[in-house]
């Protein structure tokens, strides 16, 4: 305990210092399971980057984006797709003939689709009421966050800003640490934030006449519109009588492994 | 057999002859492409250098020919159905792939696998890091033009795949680790077979050591090549023994507090001073010496018990977020979780050693011969699943 007790005071040494480097560029903060995160405001980034690299933040780590906008495969639509597999079977019976198993494939992206058009829509605008954004908070859509190393210090930070909603920009990091340059292409291509100021903004996994941001919650995983997962049945809830049997099988099989060890060891 | 002061001199001083002849001469730039098919890429990188020349004036790197949208795709996957994905990121030591992402969703989740299953994880996360150095250093010799090392490499990587395909099943991906623990625990007899696969990858070690490191050509081949100094290496995010051979004495395995068996072995962090090729060749063969150790030492204080904690059934991982990263056998590679309490994960950003190790490479080309930059590709070792995610 003493030991994650020297951890957490050392991480919130860091946070102290990087909160003094920055001023009020700092909009959010937490340390919290071993780990520190910043949020600072968007025009602060490089600031903020070059306040780690003096701090002995000296490794690059990556950069990315996040894009809070809630995606449609949600938990909730495998739950209420496991609650009333009947319903949506009567839906679709006798299409093809199909067997009762397939139909629900067929039947079960209608409920996310229609999730996904709505949060579209209230996305327009400011973020919807309910989104969650992550530790640190956030206030828009899109966040871009990168994390930083020290070797000397053992330990890291996670530090994010908030980015416009209509045209995400943020300054270039890439002459700050030099790993940026490629992850700033990457979150380029993957999330559309524009980096100013950076030298050669271009495709580096897709090809140069890739329309779109692929990570970006509202692009279609086109694979998945036209077959639905089929590992989604996977999570279907048991009958609660099935699962106390499974549950005491496995209780009992853990305790009979755990007397074999003991008298094994006593042996 | 280091190379002599005179010998460098005389090699310093023909650079330079042959530098101002370019110069005298006004010779044309030349640009040269290596791959996406090229033996020396190890699978589809493509290299492109401008050359005057044989001096590489500019250098760029196109990648992505394997890319597979493993982010995108975790979205639309439940938990324990990533690790799946994941095994093919680096194919070389997949189950090492596998353990940064479940102990990622493990912190989330505050459980901890028991003692026994920490132990058979790092045993096979190194057997993985044996397995996969052991051919890098077979490699390396016939990227140079040895061609010898690289059998003796695939003779003896055989025995260490055989031990993780008896545990797991599978020969490259294992998909053996769970949230909680494992899949399995380990069959009847394989510890003294293991042991006896350790004894003979030191054998291995020493060997090579006399046959490839000992040889002259090798060293003049990669001493003094692709020198990488420390805090470029840092401020690009290079990795593993590639940092360790700039000097900079760093170890994930050693520097951070995991649910694994690491701190509780025996073991030294290897470093060399010099950045170049040739240390990172020797840091890599000593730390697969290294490895075989830490696996004796921890075959021998395997703990009893049981290997998997409980967990419900069905894994839902509460809302927050998480970054867990390993040494892995490429170098650091890290997951950063973000979940919304689903089944699934909502963003998993993958941070993978070989996208930022090779990123270094337009830096450390530029001034260097054509020859030398099959060196320094065989010696940054990255493995493209890696690279293209």
């Amino acid at each position: 305990m003493d030991g994650a007790a020297a951890a957490n005071a050392a991480r919130q040494e860091v946070l102290d210092e990087l909160k003094v480097a920055l001023g009020d560029a700092v909009v959010g903060e937490q340390v919290h399971a071993g780990d520190v995160w910043i949020r600072v405001r968007r025009d602060d980034w490089r600031r903020a980057a070059e306040a780690c690299k003096t701090a002995g933040f000296d490794y690059f780590d990556f950069l990315s984006g996040l894009d809070w906008m809630p995606s449609a495969p949600n938990p909730e639509d495998a739950e209420t797709l496991s609650v009333e597999p009947e319903a949506e079977a009567d839906e679709a019976p006798d299409a093809e003939g199909a067997a009762e198993g397939e139909a629900e494939h067929e039947a079960e992206p209608q409920p996310s689709e229609a999730g996904t058009v709505a949060a579209f829509e209230t996305a327009a605008g400011e973020p919807a009421e309910g989104w969650q954004t992550g530790v640190a908070g956030g206030d828009t859509r899109f966040q871009v966050f990168a994390r930083f190393h020290s070797p000397r210090r053992k330990l890291g930070v996670t530090v994010k800003a908030d980015l416009d909603d209509e045209s995400p920009a943020v300054a270039t990091i890439h002459d700050i640490y030099f790993g940026a340059e490629w992850h700033e292409r990457e979150t380029w291509e993957m999330y559309g934030f524009v980096f100013e100021g950076h030298p050669d903004l271009r495709h580096i996994y897709l090809p140069g006449e890739f329309e779109g941001f692929p990570l970006r919650k509202d692009f279609p995983l086109l694979a998945r519109e036209v077959k639905p997962w089929p590992g989604i049945v996977d999570v279907e809830d048991l009958p609660a009588a099935e699962e106390a049997r499974q549950d005491a099988a496995i209780n009992a099989a853990q305790e009979n492994s755990a007397a074999q060890e003991g008298s094994e060891g006593g042996a | 057999m280091a190379v002599t002061e005179q010998q460098r001199r005389a090699y310093v001083a023909s650079q330079a002859a042959d530098a101002r002849v370019n110069v005298e001469l006004q010779t044309e730039d030349m640009t040269l492409n290596i791959g996406p098919q090229h033996p020396a890429t190890h699978g589809t990188l493509r290299v492109v250098a401008r050359l005057d020349g044989e001096q590489v004036v500019w250098a760029d790197v196109v990648c992505g020919y394997m890319h597979r949208g493993y982010e995108k795709l975790t979205e639309v996957r439940t938990y324990p159905q990533v690790t799946t994905l994941i095994n093919r990121i680096d194919w070389l030591s997949s189950f090492a792939n596998e353990v940064p992402f479940i102990l990622a969703a493990e912190k989330l989740m505050e459980i901890e696998a028991p003692p026994r299953a920490q132990y058979i994880r790092t045993i096979l996360f190194e057997l993985a890091r044996i397995a996969n150095i052991t051919l890098f250093i077979g490699t390396m010799g016939a990227d140079l033009g040895a061609i010898t090392p690289v059998f003796y490499a695939f003779r003896d990587r055989e025995r260490i795949l055989n031990q993780i395909e008896a545990v797991t099943g599978g020969r490259f991906h294992p998909n053996f680790d769970r949230i909680g623990g494992l899949k399995d625990d380990l069959p009847r007899g394989w510890i003294d077979e293991t042991k006896s696969a350790m004894v003979r990858v030191r054998e291995f070690c020493d060997e090579l050591e006399e046959l490839l490191m000992g040889n002259e050509i090798f060293q003049a081949r990669t001493r003094g090549i692709g020198v990488i100094p420390a805090e470029v290496g840092l401020s690009y995010g290079l990795s593993g023994a590639n940092i360790r051979a700039s000097g900079i004495d760093w170890d994930l395995r050693r520097d951070q507090d995991l649910a694994l068996a690491w701190k509780d072995l025996d073991w030294k962090v290897w470093t060399h001073p010099d950045g170049d090729s040739f240390a990172r060749f020797w840091v890599r063969l000593q730390e697969t010496r290294e490895a075989s150790k830490m696996v004796d030492q921890m075959l021998d204080g395997l703990p009893a018990g049981s290997i998997q904690a409980k967990v419900p059934r069905i894994i839902k991982v509460p809302a927050g977020e998480a970054w867990v990263h390993t040494e892995n056998p490429l170098g650091e590679m890290g997951y950063y979780i973000v979940s919304q309490g689903g089944l699934g994960p909502f963003r998993c950003k993958i941070r993978s050693a070989s996208f930022n190790n090779v990123s270094v490479l337009p830096w450390v080309l530029r001034g260097t011969y054509v020859p030398d930059i099959i060196t320094i590709l065989a010696s940054l070792y990255f493995i493209l699943g890696d690279i293209d995610r």
